[in-house]
């Protein structure tokens, strides 16, 4: 697992030396994007939709210049409540790095397992992630925004992870990502392929008894641009399924998010999480705030 | 000697200081011959005639080329950038430009976007303040937001003719 985390941060460390030089010998402009161009922060602390990743990079800054954001999620489920907040550096429009801490309050269920009223599993993810292609505004129509990204995910309670039978409490996952506003129909599509063995994100371990392989997962979002500050839409996306005791869904939601200003987005979303550690219909309401600059 | 040489060299300057006459009625400024031709404008127009009358015909679209030009050369991020350049033509330019892609009955007789733009130093914030400035002269027009956007995805493809670095 250390080896994971070394590879993830030399990969970053060489994401951010390639790119540096070219634009070094330039002055740094601030700022500069359109709005919602940056997108949200998804569950997993990226720049996404809420549940599905995409393309864009975190922050207000072009090619031209460094940006940033900080966040902060609350989604509220019958049997659960989650608790995100995380920071993200965009770097030349090119880079991102991120990092998000995750907290699944388990209200009663916590107590139904001994382990206290309200007991909270956490989960730390580090993110980096790399605009490879494309523009998801200008350029061909038909060209999407494509770009790689990794998050390496740290599970803080693996006595947790444990009891339910996942096989380990770190892992990591790759993906790979397509966005484009189809302006001439004002519609947002994107698209994602993850290659990941993750339970419920992460937040029950990774891998299981069931099965311990990785395997692709989709994530997709459709979103339509109602104004220049708020688009609603859909998401979906697949998860794996391997641990015995606890069948788990997929993922899906309705969000809207609303640039209140250049700096601030908001986004809300009704979310539905499907089965989570045996307590079946997770739904309910999330709200998060993105400050970016 | 030397001083009728300088007072010869003082009097040539004259002209040169003055720069490039313009025409005498607009005022707009010769530039290097080109190819006069549609296909400059950089998109292929709207077939049909629903974008021209949404946009208000061309005086509808002569008030907004008009007002993106007020808008653009105001604005602080960007007005640097057309100091010195030939607004006038400019404002005769993007009128036919918009006209021509509107379907709205003109032909676009300006330079193409790549030769138009060489060397301007324009950056992808320069471009995304423009759109931005576009959109608020549209949307006093009250220009539906769902056209807005289908006329922007006919200029969006321009991007790396438009800007430079
Ligand atoms: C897709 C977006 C754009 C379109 C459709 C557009 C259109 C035009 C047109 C039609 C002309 C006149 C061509 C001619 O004189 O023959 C022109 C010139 C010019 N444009 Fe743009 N333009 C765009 C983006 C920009 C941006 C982002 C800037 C900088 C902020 C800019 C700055 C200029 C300047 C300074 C000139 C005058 C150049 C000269 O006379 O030498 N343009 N543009």
């Amino acid at each position: 697992m250390k080896r994971t985390f070394h590879l993830l941060s030399v990969t970053m460390a060489a994401m951010i030396t390639s790119i540096a030089p070219s634009a070094a010998a330039e002055e740094l402009r601030q700022g500069g994007k359109l709005l919602l161009t940056n997108g949200i922060a998804s569950v997993e602390g990226s720049t996404g939709g809420g549940l599905a990743s995409w393309s864009l990079i975190a922050g207000n800054e072009t090619r031209d210049g460094i940006g940033g954001s900080v966040h902060a999620t609350v989604a509220e489920f019958k049997d659960y409540r989650l608790d995100t907040e995380g920071l993200a550096v965009g770097f030349f429009n090119r880079v991102e790095l991120s990092y998000a801490r995750q907290a699944l309050n388990t209200k009663a269920i916590g107590q139904a397992l001994g382990l206290g009223y309200g007991y909270k599993l956490n989960q730390d993810i580090y993110g980096a992630k790399l605009r490879v292609a494309g523009d998801a505004v200008y350029g061909d129509p038909l060209m999407p925004q494509i770009a790689v990204g990794i998050q390496h995910k740290r599970n803080l309670d693996s006595q947790v992870t444990d009891a339910v039978g996942a096989a380990e409490s770190e892992g990591t996952d790759f993906y790979v990502s397509a966005t484009k506003l189809f302006l001439s129909h004002s519609i947002l599509i994107g698209a994602t392929a993850r290659y990941t063995k993750a339970n419920q994100g992460g937040l029950l371990g990774f891998g299981g008894d069931k099965n311990n392989d990785y395997g692709v997962q989709f994530e997709g979002s459709l979103g339509y641009q109602l104004s220049r500050k708020l688009v609603i839409g859909g998401e979906y996306r697949t998860k794996p399924d391997n641990l015995s005791i606890a069948r788990e869904d997929d993922w899906y939601d309705f969000f809207a998010a609303y640039a209140i200003n250049r700096n601030l987005t908001l986004a809300a979303a009704y979310v539905d999480l499907g089965s989570i550690a045996t307590s079946a219909e997770q739904r309910g309401g999330l709200i998060s705030l993105r400050a970016s600059f | 000697m030397l001083l009728s040489l300088a007072l010869a060299l003082s009097v040539q300057d004259v002209p040169a200081n003055a720069g490039p006459v313009g025409d005498p009625v607009t005022g707009e400024l010769p530039v290097d011959p080109y190819q006069q031709d549609n296909a400059n404008a950089g998109a292929r127009p709207f077939k049909g005639d629903k974008m021209a009358k949404a946009f208000g015909g061309k005086d509808g679209i002569k008030r907004i080329t008009d007002n993106l030009v007020v808008g653009i050369t105001s604005d602080p991020r960007i007005e640097e950038i057309f100091k010195g350049q030939d607004i006038v033509r400019l404002r005769r330019t993007l009128f036919e430009q918009f006209c021509y892609i509107l379907n709205a009955g003109c032909n676009y007789t300006g330079r193409d976007m790549r030769s138009a733009h060489k060397n301007l130093g324009t950056q992808m914030a320069d471009l995304n303040a423009l759109v931005e400035i576009l959109q608020n002269v549209m949307d006093q027009e009250n220009i539906a937001f769902t056209l807005q956007n289908r006329f922007l995805a006919k200029l969006a493809p321009m991007k790396d003719d438009v800007v430079d670095r």
